[in-house]
């Protein structure tokens, strides 16, 4: 027999590959569905009918759409997707020089919701109805009120010009020139064993992190909060607290855990929806990552580019949420335990 | 009606949503009676009071072409509003119905539309909408078609696990061996159980669909100018900070006072309806 965590992964593989082919038709579906010629569009007001024919042959835009999608998935097997009209280069390419930046600004996000929102829905759970729960629950909510772009420019105001502590855009100071070996600066400035370089990265990259951070933080205490005062409603606290267990264990061995599954859930949505809001504060910290690309494509009407940056950033999506749910299994001994004796 | 109305007068934070969103309501819709300025909601331009720091008759200032960012913001939450009740006027049946026929009827039927949700699902929501305003021209109905598409999935979700715990219910059994048809059962006998969720996430979510637009348009994505939009009035202000930094704030904080205030009024609902989250 499989174990259950193999069969579950296995599952979750399935259905999340055809969500993603699902995706792909969505996406596919809507990028041909506009009114206007994409040639034109890509070629602009000045091109001769001539080069229009061309393109439009190219793109194979006289097939029906089913056809135009056929040609698509065959090129997307191959790692192909097609030339960005913005860049005139591969979207692949395209795709991997951006991205990096991007997930190191999500991951370092992601970091901070979960060491930041965690122990703040936890401490307002453990001291209910003290001021600290109250300020918290007013402080999250306000978290979760404004837009990223809101909370960038607010942030940006506040520590970078009126108390330069950080600084204003931009990963690295221009002065620094690491060679670019993953892409990631972390990384990269590790490898090249430049130290100074690597907390400049790590300066540069705390105000934009924060200010994407901040709506997950709110949603991941607001929801560790009424989950863990929902446990504490149950009888085994009472007693646990009748036998005497310190508070803090029983906040944190009791109370706690089994908050933990739902917690994780919200952390895989919020993963979700910093993939988009990475585009608002990118824009703010003029950060040189996949949502800045993705803004310019899609003002510039850049099919290709607008198809594979929207898929890419689903397939990752879809990832984090599969590894959220092997993490659920993992902790859960509901399902870690289950079916061990058949 | 007492009852809840008391509950809800008893919490210091509900009445203070109750304040925030009625004053965003009632400006809204009194903007041409409040707004000192009512002109300035179009393309007026007044160089005597360009970029003005607030100060008296401009309480928020002026903007780069002389117009009263106060008015501005009044007729702006005029807009948002209206895209929001348009929006969760649409998303709201469709996904609702979509949710309690996949989670009644079940079988391929469940699986065929939950998948399809699963697909709207696994786009992070500002990537679809931005998707299509850009594919679209960005007018106001295509903004409200935008936030449409990526907004229903949420409530077929939320309704679809509902009906899933409502069946399970005795009177459900009891409503069927009965003899009730299908339609009966989900819109006369688990529907109305849906109903306390479904009114809270929709409070909530004025709030939110206020959110997103106001995040599309500060990426040049949604309502054009002239017409007031509180996204693109932030971002055409971050470009003169920090010495205008009223272009900014201003705007900026009146999205947070909407927001905000829904999600307090939001969270009262829950409480006194007893919704689950």
């Amino acid at each position: 027999m499989m174990p259950p965590i193999v069969r579950l992964l296995a599952k979750r593989l399935g259905t999340s590959l055809i969500v993603l082919v699902g995706v792909s038709m969505l996406i596919f579906a809507i990028a041909r569905i506009i009114p206007g010629d994409p040639a034109r569009i890509a070629l602009g007001p000045n091109a001769t009918a001539e080069q229009i024919t061309m393109l439009r042959e190219r793109l194979h835009l006289d097939d029906s759409i089913a056809v135009q999608y056929g040609y698509f998935v065959r090129d997307l097997l191959r790692g192909d997707l097609g030339i960005s009209l913005y860049t005139n280069r591969p979207v692949t390419a395209d795709i991997a020089q951006f991205l990096p930046a991007t997930l190191e600004l999500i991951v370092v996000a992601g970091l901070m919701m979960i060491l930041i929102g965690l122990p703040l829905g936890i401490i307002s759970a453990r001291y209910r109805g003290s001021w600290a729960d109250n300020l918290i629950r007013l402080l999250t909510l306000l978290g979760v009120s404004a837009p990223s772009f809101v909370w960038a420019v607010i942030l940006m105001l506040l520590f970078a010009f009126f108390l330069p502590l950080f600084p204003i855009a931009g990963r690295i100071t221009d002065s620094y020139t690491i060679e670019p070996v993953t892409g990631f600066l972390f990384i990269d400035t590790l490898l090249a064993g430049n130290l100074s370089a690597f907390a400049d990265a790590a300066w540069h990259i705390v105000l934009p992190a924060f200010a994407l951070a901040l709506s997950g933080i709110g949603q991941a205490a607001r929801l560790t909060r009424s989950n863990m005062v929902e446990t504490y409603d149950k009888p085994y606290i009472e007693m646990a607290q009748s036998y005497g267990f310190p508070e803090g264990k029983i906040a944190w061995r009791f109370a706690f855990r089994p908050s933990l599954i739902p917690s994780l859930t919200i952390i895989g949505l919020d993963f979700a929806a910093m993939l988009g809001n990475a585009f608002l504060v990118e824009a703010v910290f003029a950060w040189p990552g996949l949502s800045r690309y993705g803004v310019a494509v899609i003002l510039r009407k850049d099919l290709n580019a607008i198809v594979g940056t929207v898929l890419i950033i689903s397939a990752m999506f879809l990832i984090v949420n599969i590894v959220v749910d092997l993490l659920i299994a993992f902790i859960n001994p509901r399902i870690r335990y289950s079916q061990r004796a058949t | 009606m007492k009852r809840t109305l008391f509950i809800l007068l008893r919490n210091p934070l509900s009445v203070l949503g109750l304040i925030l969103v009625g004053t965003v309501v009632l400006s809204a819709v009194f903007a041409d009676f409040i707004a000192p300025f009512p002109s300035h909601r179009g393309a007026v331009v007044d160089f005597a009071n360009f970029n003005k720091a607030p100060e008296w008759p401009y309480i928020f200032g002026t903007d780069l072409v002389g117009r009263d960012l106060f008015s501005r913001i009044l007729y702006a939450y005029r807009i948002s509003l209206l895209l929001g009740v348009v929006v969760l006027a649409i998303a709201v049946p469709v996904g609702v119905t979509i949710g309690l026929v996949a989670g009644y009827v079940g079988g391929w039927i469940e699986y065929v539309l939950m998948r399809i949700t699963d697909v709207f699902l696994s786009i992070p929501p500002l990537v679809l909408a931005l998707s299509m305003m850009g594919l679209l021209e960005p007018t106001l109905t295509n903004g409200m078609l935008a936030v449409t598409v990526m907004w229903w999935p949420w409530y077929t979700r939320l309704v679809y696990n509902l009906t899933r715990s409502e069946k399970e219910e005795g009177y459900v059994l009891a409503a069927e061996v009965i003899g009730a048809s299908r339609a009966h059962m989900i819109f006369r006998e688990i529907l109305p159980n849906c109903v306390p969720s479904i009114l809270t996430k929709m409070t909530l979510d004025l709030g939110f669909v206020i959110l997103i637009a106001s995040s599309l348009s500060f990426l040049g994505l949604g309502v054009q100018p002239p017409t007031p939009d509180l996204g693109s009035m932030v971002a055409d202000g971050a470009k003169y900070l920090p010495d205008s930094w009223w272009l900014t704030v201003f705007p900026g904080l009146a999205i947070l006072v909407a927001v905000f205030g829904f999600n307090l009024l939001g969270d009262a609902l829950r409480d006194v309806l007893g919704a689950e989250q």
